[in-house]
């Protein structure tokens, strides 16, 4: 196995200088806010996503945890990805980035769909740590069904 | 290192039972396997060991040659089966100095085997006619310690529950060692069982125990050693010992997964009630009620893991032909030499002892901050297998401050050379996560 697969340059540089981290209060005060907070038990690893939202966009995510390289640095690109999109369209990313971390490596990303996030595609090749990838994304879901906006369909980490 | 004369007439370093570890190493089959182009570079021994071809050829001997239940056959496969299985417990037996057979209760592993024990305490704290020894009530206090597996905390946790009894625990200090300086105040005439870690399968911590067990002894309550992480590295004799139960597993010392003990003392086997029922654990059943087999079969319901058993005792046997003294010297060697090696690696940080005096095999360290996920995961490119994580005993994780660490254990297989991979691995890492 190729460790660069694993440990992408993009991935290396979010976790060095993860974008948008620590747990925010909303601008709007009109806004809904929750969070979720995910633990990782076989590791320890712990996230907490928190989105503010109208019910129609994503004002903001923010996140705070600590873990593992991949865990920390997927928190980043989802942060990137889907802060300010509509409810709709990040839930299509979610779940595109749920479907590259399930294919075992088969599947290819859509890096206009998942920006930063094909980086995580050699990821997807070590089951061990798929579930580090996916920890802040799991999270992202719960807080936003608890922000009151729509839900992904059900996936297994 | 430096070599001092030891005066003549004292012990000498040659007294020292040895043996050749590159001998040792063509028993086990898997040693020779390559990890991602590099030669297998163990080092996770205390999550479960290898086997040698003595112990895999006995497993495969009794399932092409002699497989039938056992205690329950009058035919001669039957017979041959009974007698492996048998054997097996003797074995076991002799290996930790039980003055009985009868002590040995085979389990499925550790766990299992302690859970007995909570559960055994937890029936009889239902019925009025018990052992008083076993009742637990309001009042009453179970002490553990915060360096525990998580198999020795939670059985507690959840037998204080059901029985209002109270949970209480060693401290452990920062040099890792348990804090006994609270031992009066924490073991009293309140206290059922102690339930303490014989060797801490994170920080490598040997517990001098003798102390715990004279204080034990003078408020009236029962000690029970978690020997999962020594009686695979250590010569062990539970007379010396003095406790009144001792628990270990077999997947650690060279035999099968599935196959555990809990020795207990005769006369305390005897007292307990049943925990699991069914076949082999019963004296006799009539459709209102039954009556129970003596120890050990009382606590064996079922059939029970025999293959796993007989190669139990088959790795018994190789462990005893290396030696115990020996093989505890071997680890004693490895572990100052790996002490000295990561006290070189810039920015290591050791958690628990850091000399190689009352500690085994078994060194947990953080790099840096990078997390032991990527610790292991870039060590594991260049074919060291290491444990990452917080190994079952989160509450020591805590302790420390750190969410999870970085294990390297080791065992009779182990060579210098092994741990100078290691090292060299860790400055990949360093380079990977600068």
């Amino acid at each position: 196995m190729q460790l660069d697969q694993l440990y992408q340059e993009i991935i290396l540089d979010h976790y060095k200088r993860p974008h948008g981290r620590g747990l925010r209060d909303a601008d709007d005060s009109a806004d809904r806010v929750a969070e979720a907070h995910h633990v990782n038990p076989t590791c320890g690893d712990e996230v907490t996503v928190r989105v503010a939202t109208d019910g129609t966009v994503l004002h903001d995510i923010s996140y705070d945890g600590m873990g593992c390289s991949i865990s920390q640095a997927s928190a980043s690109v989802l942060h990137e990805l889907l802060r300010g999109r509509g409810a709709g369209e990040a839930f299509e990313v979610h779940e595109a980035f749920v479907e590259l971390m399930s294919g075992r490596g088969q599947v290819t990303p859509d890096e206009d769909v998942l920006g930063d996030g094909v980086a995580f595609a050699g990821v997807a090749r070590y089951p061990a740590r798929v579930k580090c990838a996916l920890l802040p994304w799991m999270a992202f879901k719960d807080a936003a069904a608890r922000a009151g906006v729509g839900v992904s369909p059900e996936v297994k980490a | 290192m430096t070599s001092i004369a030891i005066p003549s007439g004292m012990p000498q370093y040659d007294d020292v039972p040895r043996f050749d570890v590159a001998r040792v190493r063509a028993d086990f089959p898997i040693l020779g396997r390559e990890i991602n182009g590099h030669p297998l570079v163990y080092l996770d021994s205390a999550n479960t060991s290898h086997k040698p071809r003595q112990v895999l050829d006995v497993l495969d001997e009794h399932y092409a040659r002699h497989n039938a239940n056992v205690s329950r056959s009058v035919h001669t496969l039957g017979t041959e089966a009974t007698e492996a299985y048998e054997g097996a417990r003797a074995k076991v037996a002799a290996f930790i100095h039980a003055p009985s057979t009868d002590e040995v209760v085979f389990t499925k592993n550790s766990t299992e085997a302690i859970n007995i024990v909570a559960y055994a305490f937890s029936n009889a704290s239902l019925r009025p006619d018990a052992d008083s020894r076993f009742r637990l009530g309001p009042g009453d206090e179970v002490v553990i310690s915060e360096m525990e597996h998580h198999s020795n905390i939670v059985p507690w946790q959840l037998l204080c529950e059901r029985t209002g009894a109270t949970l209480r625990w060693f401290p452990v200090t920062d040099q890792g060692r348990l804090d006994e300086s609270g031992l009066e105040d924490l073991v009293t005439e309140r206290t059922k069982i102690v339930s303490l870690v014989h060797m801490s399968n994170i920080l490598g911590t040997v517990n001098a125990t003798s102390r715990i067990t004279a204080r034990v002894r003078e408020v009236g309550a029962l000690l029970l050693l978690d020997c999962s992480q020594s009686v695979p590295h250590l010569p062990i004799d539970v007379v010396d010992l003095d406790a009144d139960y001792i628990v270990f597993t077999g997947h650690k010392m060279c035999g099968p997964t599935g196959i555990g003990v809990l020795w207990g003392r005769g006369e305390l086997l005897a007292a307990m009630p049943p925990v699991f029922g069914g076949g082999s654990m019963i004296e006799t059943v009539t459709m209102a009620r039954s009556t129970f087999a003596a120890p050990p079969a009382r606590f064996e319901a079922g059939t029970p893991p025999i293959a796993e058993a007989v190669a139990l005792g088959a790795a018994v046997d190789y462990l005893t032909g290396i030696g115990m003294q020996a093989i505890q010297w071997h680890e004693k060697e490895l572990t100052a030499y790996a002490l000295d090696a990561l006290g070189s690696v810039p920015d290591l940080r050791i958690f628990g002892p850091t000399v190689p005096v009352g500690r085994g095999g078994t060194i947990s360290f953080a790099l840096a901050d990078v997390h032991p996920h990527d610790v292991g995961q870039v060590l594991d490119s260049l074919g060291v297998q290491v444990r990452v994580g917080h190994h079952c005993a989160k509450p020591v994780c805590s302790r420390f401050g750190v969410p999870a660490m970085t294990r390297a254990s080791f065992y009779l297989y182990t060579t210098t050379e092994e741990i100078d991979a290691l090292v060299a691995g860790l400055e990949q890492v360093r380079k990977v996560f600068d």
